[in-house]
């Protein structure tokens, strides 16, 4: 009876349906973004429903990048997942190995029959999302990479030609000397210290960060980090952190509230926070490319990006994920990505919306904006350059946040405190390892 | 002879606890039991697979020395909160004991911090603290002292300690101050009139008789140190400098929900609810026996 009622029914709205208007298919975007760049992307999802009526987007924040992960891995697990996901770049290896929780994003764009033409998109952003056999399985979205803010106004003010070439560490070594001779309080610090000083450190210079291609070549990959080349480079900055060169300031991006009041002269920190520095430093600032060590081979190679991609989410029907690749499509569209990118310091994901900002003059506008992409693309990435694909990383990058700070705090030497760090960081891997297999 | 009242049959008692032995049941005993069992797991984060390793999750933990020196950050962590927890609590108490103006006033202004949560008051008083805005940190700068919590481990515990404690001194306050006034007035009249000072009579009949009280919040500020500090760890110093203030429940957490290593996250809550079991046994068994009712 029941059986019966529920046919009528469905007889009765599929004969209704195409008489009232076509309903829109709802699909779930799950965000780790807040202010500004959560307003930016509701910008964008707005635009998006408004510019067509078939699918309806609803975006919902879900926490920081740990918090939003958690959020679709619990949902997953009851069932409830959303179609999109925005995973941050470390856990991109944690998204790959759950084969059966996701739809890789080329999967998608094939069945939806829209253009999607991989080669449209940077090869250094996409180079982290992307299987060896060149398959996207997730779309970058935020993308950034490391950069050099300069304080031009400290440098002026310590008797330091503001113009003076920062390109390389031993250059940036005798200007810090100079700035703590001029007596000041904080010469240069850091966010992200994993990030700048081992992950892209190691790309930039061209030795690896782990084996197995950092991860790329398989699950079994060994943290290699505790290289001579890091090692001098950690000793050198403890060294700065000994002699009131570097003040550390903690493991995240606080150091960024040093560098935008003033406090610091030099911060190496993610292109994205050219907005927040250019809304609020009282002086004259300037962005330079990452300094590299002069005289190691292959130096500068390119940086590598971090940032997020939005994943697809196993387990819906064809409709809503036909409603995911528009949305994909439109996101990656030239304009929508070149607001994007001008809007926020996120790099362009597709070469197309790179050539729409330099074209519309955005470049000599705002000059060092376009340092960042300059940096990932002028070389093809290396092994050792195309990104890291390594599981449990986000715990690793705690790991080597102690480490670091037993570095700067003096109570262990450089050496000492990577080969630990790597020690502990390979432990984890395996039992990534075994939980994957 | 002992009065006992008894019932005829089991059916009314059954009904009569029967509420409380499903919500244990469905709030503790399922879920202690689903820790325990996932313990031997080790499962993917999406609960795609897992694998049975028997009791390998316990064997990686404790032959991690990061994790067991993360027994010694919690035992100090602990004993020091509960510390600073109870004695300024029982101190204030006694003194709003002996006012006679304006005692209510005294008493809500006193009560009030237990209204905040405690990741609000860690956010609080990470403020306060920071080495770059914060107010205290400015001023012990200006006497000389350069505060750097973010580098120093002795002052990051000294700081999150400090921050868990605050609001829990107006929780005991309350216990401290109602266990007062029920010190009855004769004895230490009495006391008074055979010459024994304030402090005398404090430390030789009231502490006494409050020892039912104080036996209480001990066990119960332990556990709060154990587990429900974690919000004001998360927010002030995640753990760090290095593994300084990494205390056993903010490695479940950063295992299980940074890691998405459930199973050793699963092994070290089975391995906390042991430790806590046995610490309450220790103290109803060793400690009790000093506590006058």
């Amino acid at each position: 009876m029941r059986n019966l009622a529920f046919g009528a029914l469905l007889a009765a709205t599929t004969a209704v349906a195409p008489l009232t208007a076509v309903a829109q298919t709802e699909i779930q975007f799950w965000h780790a973004f807040t202010g500004r760049l959560a307003e930016l992307l509701d910008a964008q999802v707005a635009a998006f429903n408004a510019g067509q009526s078939d699918y309806k987007v609803t975006a919902t924040p879900k926490g920081n990048y740990s918090e939003a992960l958690n959020a679709g891995i619990a949902a997953f697990r009851a069932g409830e997942q959303p179609q999109i996901l925005q995973v941050f770049e470390v856990g991109t290896a944690t998204m790959m190995g759950a084969k059966g929780a996701i739809k890789p994003v080329y999967e998608v764009m094939e069945q939806s029959g829209l253009p999607f033409d991989p080669k449209a998109y940077l090869a250094a952003v996409t180079g982290y999302y992307t299987t060896a056999e060149g398959q996207m399985l997730s779309l970058p979205y935020n993308s950034s990479t490391q950069v050099l803010y300069v304080n031009r106004d400290a440098l002026t003010g310590a008797g330091i030609d503001p113009d003076t070439d920062l390109s390389t560490w031993q250059n940036v070594d005798a200007v810090l000397g100079q700035l703590k001779e001029a007596g000041h309080a904080c010469p240069y610090t850091t966010s992200w210290q994993s990030w700048v000083h081992l992950e892209s450190f190691s790309a930039y210079h061209n030795v690896p960060f782990a084996t197995q291609a950092n991860g790329f070549g398989g699950l079994d990959a060994e943290l290699v980090f505790n290289g001579p080349l890091q090692v001098q480079h950690i000793a050198k900055l403890g060294e700065w952190a000994r002699d009131g060169k570097f003040i550390y300031a903690g493991r995240r991006n606080e150091a960024g509230a040093n560098f935008r009041a003033g406090t610091c002269a030099l911060f190496t920190e993610s292109s994205a926070g050219y907005a927040g520095v250019k809304a609020e430093a009282q002086f004259d600032f300037q962005i330079r490319p990452l300094p590299y060590w002069d005289g190691v081979e292959g130096a500068p190679q390119n940086t590598i990006i971090g940032g997020a991609s939005l994943w697809v989410m196993a387990g819906h029907d064809a409709e809503e994920y036909k409603g995911v690749a528009a949305f994909m499509n439109f996101l990656s569209s030239p304009e929508v990505q070149a607001q994007w990118h001008q809007d926020t310091g996120y790099l362009p994901i597709t070469y197309a919306a790179g050539e729409v900002t330099r074209a519309a003059g955005f470049y000599e506008a705002n000059p060092g904006t376009d340092i960042a992409v300059i940096q990932m693309t002028t070389k093809e990435p290396t092994e050792n350059s195309k990104g890291l694909r390594l599981g449990s990383f986000d715990q690793i990058r705690a790991i080597i946040d102690e480490e670091l700070e037993a570095v700067w705090s003096g109570d262990k030497d450089a050496q000492a405190a990577l080969d630990s760090a790597v020690a502990r960081g390979n432990q984890l891997l395996r039992r990534f390892e075994q939980a994957s297999n | 002879m002992e009065k006992r009242v008894t019932f005829r049959g089991w059916f009314l008692p059954l009904c009569l606890i029967a509420p409380q032995i499903v919500i244990s049941a469905v709030f503790f005993f399922f879920p202690a039991g689903q820790a325990v069992w996932q313990s031997l797991f080790i499962p993917d984060p999406f609960g795609l697979s897992s694998q049975f390793v028997g009791l390998g999750n316990f064997k990686y933990l404790l032959g991690d020395p990061y994790y067991r020196a993360s027994f010694v950050t919690t035992a100090i962590f602990s004993t020091l909160v509960t510390l600073a927890s109870m004695i300024p609590a029982l101190f204030l108490a006694v003194l709003a004991d002996r006012l006679v103006k304006s005692a209510g006033v005294y008493r809500t202004l006193l009560i009030w911090p237990y209204a905040v949560a405690p990741a609000v008051a860690g956010v609080l008083w990470m403020f306060m603290f920071n080495t770059r805005v914060g107010v205290v940190a400015w001023y012990l700068g200006q006497l000389g002292y350069d505060w750097n919590h973010v580098l120093d481990g002795t002052e990051a515990m000294g700081l999150v300690v400090v921050a868990s404690s605050w609001g829990r001194i107006s929780y005991n306050f309350l216990f401290f101050f109602a266990a007062l006034q029920a010190v009855p007035r004769s004895i230490i009249e009495a006391a008074a009139i055979d010459g024994a000072r304030f402090w005398r009579r404090f430390f030789t009949i009231v502490l006494p008789l409050l020892s039912p009280t104080t036996f209480f919040l001990l066990v119960v500020n332990i556990v709060y140190a154990f587990f429900e500090t974690f919000g004001v760890i998360h927010t002030i110093t995640a753990g760090g400098p290095q593994q300084a203030t990494t205390i056993l429940v903010y490695k479940v957490f950063s295992d299980g929900f940074v890691g998405q290593d459930l199973g050793s996250s699963a092994a070290q809550s089975v391995i906390l609810l042991g430790v806590v079991g046995l610490l309450t046994v220790l103290q109803f068994k060793y400690i009790e026996k000093r506590v006058h009712y």
